[in-house]
């Protein structure tokens, strides 16, 4: 692997890496002194582009990806991203649209997200679809939203969120933007909410109960219509994450379960690509009397044609310019064109036996805290290897030496010691026995040679980093002057 | 784990040193090793007045924060502003060069009210059992 | 099989029996059978990979794409061309199909493009520290508002500038809905195309929280921000900018220079197509003494076991994977892909690239204005603009989608947004209009349209 240091440590004052033709127009009057840029870009790049080229690969072949390896990050679904759909989303049709045109010329572009609205519809078994978030996060601050305005319509404000212990952040976060307080319900020695326990906790000023199914131990929620019978009793609304939706496709659906307001990710469900962080998308489906307050513009058929309107008094409002992350809703469209209904179900089928078939090959050498079955993930615990003074960090970390990004870590807080594991339905048994093999492996390295796995990753370009130091004096970004210690760069 | 006879103890890891009528306040060596490495300290002004038991500030690991909590009432007559740049003393020397504020303690009875050292071990113990 | 799953009836068989089950049904026979009977998905069948293609490439086929009318659209969506080399990073599976870089031994690549990002971003809006990206411009000025908000607590009121895009000011709204503790004010624009200084000067007071300016806001004027920035200071207030056309910021002075406290813009200008509004990406600058309250992720340098430099995701303590309800956002996914292309892109174009563009734009911009002005078309607002500007037309803009049909998508018709406005169309031209397309806008705008088509549009 190559080594490559900062862009702005490579090139040489003048070079271009893009040149253009001289602009035409020296007659134009240049703007004004006082309003004019002073400083001509100084620390800007000045690279050819063959430098710029070569930087930027060389960059990407440090990732893991989980189009190289797989990834059994819990809580994600990095499951195959089709790569046709990376050209469908560059269709010139698509790419070059730009969102102002009048809706006569974009009609195309429309029913893609009519289609897909639809879909999401289905899927879910609720009534309407907004498209507009730009990640999960973004679609749970919408869902709060929504919460919210249903409530103070009906003259009815209330102030909280129950929450699962085992939630994830984004969930509190998302409630207390909206000015929610968070109220924790514990789940139970089985790793389950109880109807009981959220009726306990349910009463007029609660807003909503915040929930995922499965929840983030990638166990079904087997008392959900209990528990969403009690906060409708009292007059709240159900709230589900969707994230996990890879696990119930053609199983339950979150309509019949009691669900009135969900966010999809469509960068995990439905093999949108993760990009390193995003972008994503984070669609919400509501049921019929949350509708008028979904966000503008709406999608609308008028005389056979579609349409945007901004008629929607009751609406939010907007969360973002123009309608959503369009080039992932796209290839969204395109994920659920070629699965189609049963491509779904056997998604989730397989996804929850590859996930079962871990779980089998670990138990008994990793502590497995809950023996309610699991979904499409599963949860250990570094329980077992405590005698060694080895912890779930290292053995993520040693998973990088075989080749594997590691699970998800730390995650569900209710979990000391956390080791989440999604494989995905779209990887090979071979694969599975592989990664089973290596964390096996490991398991006994700890016993035989702990400070080995302690020390992890060996094989990685670079070792493990000082996050402490990056923390208490934080360098966040390149400065002219600063010493480059990259190593050789040819 | 070092727990110093002469300090005393909450049950949020806190201790207090009596200085005369100052009491001088940080966290317990138990405290700084469950946080991990400390990269930030968030402390009140000089001159803020803390009821006991309110929340004075957060401590910041790389994988954590936890509020810091008034072990009894009184007003900040100093804050150790070494901290915002190294933090570090926190982990190394958590009742010397990490001390975090001195208060002017309002009643002696809470510093009274609060653990011994034993008393804080037992704390640890039971909170370790469970 | 089926989609993209490998499973062999063998395959299913082995596993099935080392999990100790009979089948996949009973891996579900704990979900109760009530839900199960009524879980079927109502959607067709798939498609193979060619019907797909067939059938999604004839939904492209119906949009006004790259071949088609000329478009002389801007208003928060910008047509630039984009460099062969951003395309092909982009589609590099390692960056397009890695996770967010928690295991940072592992993911060098994206954590070191993204410190190259931040660097880019704080350089171009002239401010110490920048983040790892936003969702987008409009999302990224309600944050910054929220963000504000935890640096002045108590502090309730906020100017919004009327000549703000009005998607931006109604996303801040938006994000205001559930927080009861704050008041949004709007500051008029005056005659010229400007924000009004002496409306906002009036307004201000001890209980200012900040004011946002769109740099250039929505007509394409270039506002003077400093003044401004001293009339909020002078409050203890902050100011913010907003900026849907980064490319600006190559020729105006940068937000930072110009006194402003925070500085977001869309990146979308730089390497990513309009793809019909997204994704594009947020990019949101501000001083240093403010770093702990920035929301979203930041990436800092450090080193390894052995000395070597490396990147990690940093102060992650702000975010809601450990503050969780006391986070400073709730973002988690970002636009970490779309900030690679902007990384690229301003990395090919570079310093001497970005204002050669810069100029570019203004140029045909003002050329294209002063061959409507020739042709009586003229300016509505006589301030400073960098690549759009506003024309009164009325006819045309009762017109604009007849015109649109024909051939010319003549810029968009401000009623729309301004009602105070109406007639008045909003032109953009940049360096993708050639000199052919600017001739038909001219004589679009320029001939008389008869009556009826002005009137059935």
């Amino acid at each position: 692997m190559l080594d490559e240091p900062l862009i702005f440590e490579r090139g040489s004052p003048g070079r271009v890496g893009w040149p253009l033709p001289a602009a035409a127009g020296e007659g134009v009057a240049e703007l004004p002194a006082e309003l004019r840029r002073e400083d001509g870009l100084a620390g800007m790049p000045e690279v050819s582009e063959l430098e710029a080229l070569r930087h930027f690969l060389r960059l990407s072949q440090w990732n893991y990806s989980a189009a190289t390896t797989l990834y059994p990050l819990g809580s994600c679904t990095m499951k195959y991203n089709p790569v046709v759909n990376e050209g469908l989303a560059r269709l010139p049709g698509f790419a070059a649209l730009h969102p102002l045109v009048p809706e006569t010329l974009a009609q195309g572009a429309l029913e893609l997200l009519a289609a897909l609205e639809a879909a999401l519809a289905a899927v879910s078994g609720l009534d309407a679809v907004c498209l507009q978030p730009a990640a999960g996060a973004h679609g749970e601050l919408l869902g709060m939203l929504l919460v919210r305005a249903y409530h103070v319509d009906r003259g009815d404000a209330r102030r909280r969120v129950l929450i699962p212990s085992s939630a994830h952040g984004t969930n509190p976060a998302s409630a207390t933007l909206c000015g929610y307080a968070v109220t924790e319900v514990p789940v139970d020695a089985r790793g389950l909410l109880t109807a009981r326990a959220v009726a306990a906790a349910m009463d007029e000023s609660v807003a909503a109960l915040m929930i995922t199914n499965p929840n983030t131990l990638g166990l079904f929620e087997r008392e959900i219509e209990g528990i969403t019978a009690a906060v409708h009793a009292r007059g709240g609304v159900v709230y589900l994450d969707g994230a996990n939706l890879n696990a119930i496709m053609g199983i339950a659906k979150p309509a019949d379960m009691g669900v009135d307001v969900m966010q999809f990710n469509l960068h995990k469900t439905f093999s949108t690509p993760h990009g390193g962080g995003g972008p994503g998308a984070g669609p919400v489906a509501v049921r019929a009397p949350f509708a008028d307050y979904l966000p503008v513009p709406r999608l609308v058929r008028r005389d056979g044609a579609l349409a945007w309107t901004e008629d929607a008094p009751k609406s939010v409002g907007r969360l973002r310019a123009f309608y959503g992350n369009f080039g992932i809703l796209v290839r969204a469209h395109a994920y659920l064109a070629r699965l189609g209904g049963p491509g779904l179900a056997e998604a989730t089928r397989l996804a929850v036996l590859n996930a079962n078939y871990l779980r089998a090959r670990l138990r008994g050498t990793y502590h497995l805290p809950y023996e309610t079955p699991s979904l499409h993930e599963c949860v250990f615990s570094d329980r077992n290897l405590q005698d060694y003074d080895v912890h779930t960090l290292d053995v993520a970390k040693r998973l990088l030496d075989y080749g594997f990004y590691a699970p998800t870590i730390y995650f569900p807080l209710v979990v000391k010691g956390a080791l989440m594991i999604e494989p995905t339905e779209t990887e090979t048994k071979e694969t599975l026995d592989q990664f089973a093999d290596a964390m096996l492996a490991i398991a006994e390295e700890a016993r035989r040679d702990p400070a080995r796995v302690r020390e992890a990753p060996h094989s990685t370009r670079l070792a493990r980093l000082d996050e402490t130091r990056a923390a208490r004096r934080p360098v966040l970004r390149w400065r002219p002057g600063r010493p480059s210690n990259a190593g050789e760069s040819a | 784990m070092e727990f110093p006879d002469d300090l005393r103890y909450t049950k949020e890891h806190e201790w207090l040193r009596l200085e005369g009528n100052d009491g001088v306040v940080g966290i317990t060596d138990f405290a700084q090793d469950a946080l991990g490495d400390v990269v930030f300290v968030e402390l009140p002004a000089v001159g803020a007045t803390l009821a006991p038991g309110q929340v004075f500030g957060v401590v910041e690991s790389n994988k954590t924060v936890s509020d810091l909590f008034a072990p009894v009432g009184g007003r900040v007559i100093g804050v150790n502003q070494v901290l915002r740049d190294e933090p570090e003393h926190v982990n190394a020397d958590p009742y010397g060069a990490g001390w975090m504020i001195r208060l002017a303690v309002a009643r002696r009875d809470e510093v009274d009210a609060l653990l011994d050292a034993a008393g804080y071990r037992a704390h640890i113990a039971r909170e370790q059992a469970k | 099989m089926s989609g993209y799953s490998p499973h062999t009836a063998q395959d299913i068989a082995a596993m099935l029996a080392a999990i100790g089950v009979g089948s996949i049904d009973d891996l579900f026979a704990h979900v109760p059978a009530k839900l199960r009977a009524r879980a079927a998905i109502a959607l067709p069948a798939g498609l193979s990979e060619p019907e797909l293609l067939r059938d999604v490439g004839a939904l492209a086929a119906r949009n006004a794409g790259a071949s088609g009318p000329a478009v002389f659209l801007g208003a928060g969506a910008y047509p630039h061309w984009i460099p062969a080399v951003v395309d092909q990073i982009l589609l590099r599976s390692e960056f397009a199909t890695a996770y967010t870089p928690y295991q940072p031994e592992v993911s060098q690549g994206t954590l070191q493009a993204t410190f190259e990002f931040q660097t880019l971003a704080a350089l171009l809006l002239g401010l110490e520290v920048a983040n790892a990206s936003m969702y987008d411009g409009a999302s990224a000025t309600a944050e910054a508002v929220l963000m504000a908000r935890r640096l002045l607590p108590g502090r309730r009121v906020i100017w919004l500038a009327r000549a703000l895009h009005p998607h931006y000011r109604a996303t801040v709204a938006t994000y205001l809905r559930g927080l009861g503790d704050v008041e949004v004010r709007e500051v008029p624009f005056a005659a010229d195309g400007r924000t009004d200084l002496s409306a906002l000067r009036a307004g201000l007071g001890p209980d200012t929280l900040c004011l946002v300016l769109g740099y250039p806001n929505v007509f394409g004027v270039v506002e003077d921000v400093a003044p401004f920035a001293d009339a909020v200071r002078a409050v203890g207030a902050l100011t913010i900018t907003a900026t849907a056309e980064p490319l600006a910021l190559a020729l105006v002075r940068s937000p930072g220079a110009s006194g402003a406290d925070i500085a977001v813009a869309e990146g979308q200008s730089f390497g990513l197509p309009v793809s019909y509004g997204g994704p594009g990406v947020g990019l949101f600058a501000t001083r240093e003494r403010f770093v702990r309250s920035l929301p979203g992720r930041l990436v800092g340098e450090t080193t390894d076991a052995h000395g070597r430099r490396g990147y990690v995701l940093t102060l992650a303590t702000r975010e809601q994977h450990i503050r969780r309800e006391r986070a400073t956002s709730n973002i988690c996914t970002n636009q970490a892909l779309c900030a690679l292309a902007v990384t690229v892109y301003l990395s090919l174009l570079g310093r001497h690239g970005l204002a050669s563009l810069a100029l570019a734009n203004y140029r045909a911009a003002h050329l294209a204005a002063a061959r409507l002005e020739a042709a009586a078309v003229a300016l509505r607002f006589p301030a400073p603009f960098f690549n759009e500007f506003v024309v009164r037309a009325p006819a045309a803009a009762s017109a604009w989608e007849a015109l649109a049909r024909d051939g010319v998508v003549a810029g968009f018709p401000l009623g729309r947004w301004y009602p105070e406005l109406e007639g008045n169309l909003l032109l953009c031209v940049t360096e993708t209009h050639p000199a052919e397309q600017v001739d038909r806008l001219v004589d679009a705008l320029a001939t008389p349209v008869p009556a009826a088509r002005a009137a059935g549009g």
